[in-house]
């Protein structure tokens, strides 16, 4: 079995109607039920939008904080799933269902399970 | 029969096979030049009867003692899978079904196309990195390196060795045959350099022919071969005796490959009687009517691109089709038809303009017509063409050459 995480790529500078977002909600409530019935299902989070981040940076022994996420652009990880899965293949069906479900891009990243080199 | 010949036919067959026994690619390719490393030195009293299954036998033996002498999780993991496989007779050669496993592996979406084609070469042509390389006209390290990551990217992404289940089937297998496509068009009408890059070209139709006998029941994969067959018998009259391109009207058809045709024929009627039409079908269709008899019966060929345009409906293939309807409706339609496309980029929107603006005497827009196409052109021989379409339009009486306002 392999993890793979399912990250949300959410388009900040779109706002969405609370109607929309209610919709979405409901739409991905629906796929997590579809992940714990299939036993695919590890873990699911919504986060709030990166205004609300904060970047801890180790400089030497000290440590600098500065306001906002690691990289100022529009898109940033909106949210994601950790599904376990037998390949790739089986991680990209639920990704189509994430997509589907959240009308944003989605990225599939392997965990490193530590079988490397 | 040498060493070598047997490295060339039998290497992409038993990396395929021992990917399965081992579950991973680079393992696999490691046994399988280990094995050959033993067959130089034990080979030169003449070969064993079956050389295939020797390396396949060897190899595996290789990779179970090196496995042995490892310990990470990955060995013990490949070591578990290949101790666990009692079932299988001591003497098995390449497996047929592991090499089309490995089509599906290389030509897996979640990797580049760039990747897919330099690996499925690899993998499947068993080309090396330095043919792949002149045949693609890149630095020999850009071709390894894409190798390189997209076999790490199989094993960190964790994309499955096998054949898709039937639901995912029609997608994946486009993608195999767009891959196969793509190594048959760079041979052809290449992107730089001579025009033709014959290693490519056999390549690719050698893996098409290999995949129909491996999915006889896909019309899609016979229509892709009945097209490169009938593409393929054309070419040695495509280039004159100076390298100059010659287009199908004026082609010399006694040069043409007539076994290819009779087979590209016999492929095409086969997929017309399962009346399953896609478009390598209907592509290969039409060419097998500009290969039958003396000239081409462009009203057929029309009727064609319409079916085409319907089943991919892309500014390429209208593109085509116009081409087509200049010969049943003549110029004036087609250039209305050709004049709705955007094809930005493309040198063949302008270069078809322009040879239907000269055929409707309006010299001066087909001029300028050439002189874009000839801008966007890539391929020495297709530029040298169209510069000397464009010389003949010149008028010689001596008035400006620039294009009207």
């Amino acid at each position: 079995m392999k993890q793979y995480l399912l990250g949300v790529q959410l388009d900040e500078s779109v706002r969405e109607s609370e109607e929309e977002q209610r919709e979405q909600m409901a739409r991905t409530g629906k796929v997590v039920e579809e992940m714990k019935a299939a036993g695919v299902w590890v873990f699911v989070g919504g986060l709030q939008p990166s205004h609300a981040s904060t970047v801890v940076r180790p400089t030497g022994d000290t440590i600098t904080m500065t306001d906002g996420p690691f990289a100022e652009t529009k898109e940033q990880l909106g949210g994601f799933w950790v599904i376990q899965c037998d390949d790739l293949d089986q991680a990209l069906a639920w990704a189509e269902k994430c997509a589907l479900a959240c009308r944003q891009p989605i990225e599939v990243r392997p965990f490193n399970d530590g079988s490397e080199e | 029969m040498d060493v070598d010949d047997v490295f060339r036919a039998e290497y992409g067959r038993c990396v395929a096979t021992l990917t399965r026994l081992l579950g991973d690619i680079g393992l696999a390719e490691e046994a399988v030049q280990d094995a050959f490393a033993v067959a130089v030195q034990k080979w030169t009293e003449g070969l064993p009867p079956n050389p295939g299954a020797w390396i396949v036998t060897t190899a595996r033996n290789r990779a179970i003692d090196r496995l042995r002498r490892e310990s990470t999780r990955e060995a013990r993991h490949a070591q578990a899978l290949l101790l666990h496989q009692p079932d299988e007779p001591e003497e098995v050669g390449p497996v047929r079904d592991d090499q089309l496993r490995m089509i599906f592996t290389c030509c897996h979406p979640a990797l580049s196309p760039l990747a897919q084609t330099a690996l499925t070469l690899r993998m499947l042509g068993g080309l090396e990195v330095p043919e792949i390389a002149r045949a693609y006209l890149v630095p020999e390290a850009t071709v390894s390196q894409r190798i390189v990551r997209a076999k790490k990217k199989i094993r960190d992404a964790g994309i499955p060795y096998r054949v898709p289940a039937d639901a995912d089937l029609p997608d994946r297998l486009s993608s195999v045959l767009t891959v196969l496509y793509l190594i048959f068009n760079e041979g052809y009408a290449s992107t730089s350099g001579a025009l033709l890059r014959t290693d490519l070209c056999l390549e690719a139709v050698r893996l098409a022919r290999a995949l129909t006998e491996l999915m006889p029941d896909e019309p899609e994969v016979t229509g892709l071969l009945a097209l490169l067959l009938l593409t393929e018998a054309r070419r040695p009259a495509r280039v004159g005796p100076s390298g100059e391109l010659v287009l199908l009207p004026e082609q010399d058809r006694s040069l043409w490959n007539r076994s290819l045709i009779a087979e590209g024929h016999e492929l095409v009627s086969r997929c017309l009687r399962r009346g399953q039409p896609g478009p390598y079908q209907l592509q290969a269709a039409i060419n097998a009517v500009h290969t039958d008899g003396p000239a081409t019966d462009w009203a057929q060929v029309l009727a064609l691109y319409d079916q085409l345009l319907a089943h991919t409906p892309t500014a390429i293939v209208a593109l085509n089709r116009a081409v087509a309807l200049a010969e049943v409706h003549g110029p004036a339609l087609a250039l209305a038809a050709v004049d709705e496309l955007e094809l930005p980029g493309y040198h063949l929107l302008p270069a078809t303009r322009a040879d239907l603006l000269s055929r409707l005497g309006r010299t001066a827009e087909a001029i300028a017509a050439y002189d874009e196409a000839i801008t966007l052109a890539t391929n020495e021989t297709e530029r040298t063409f169209l510069e000397k379409r464009r010389a003949h339009l010149v008028p010689d009486t001596g008035e400006t050459l620039r294009p009207a306002e």
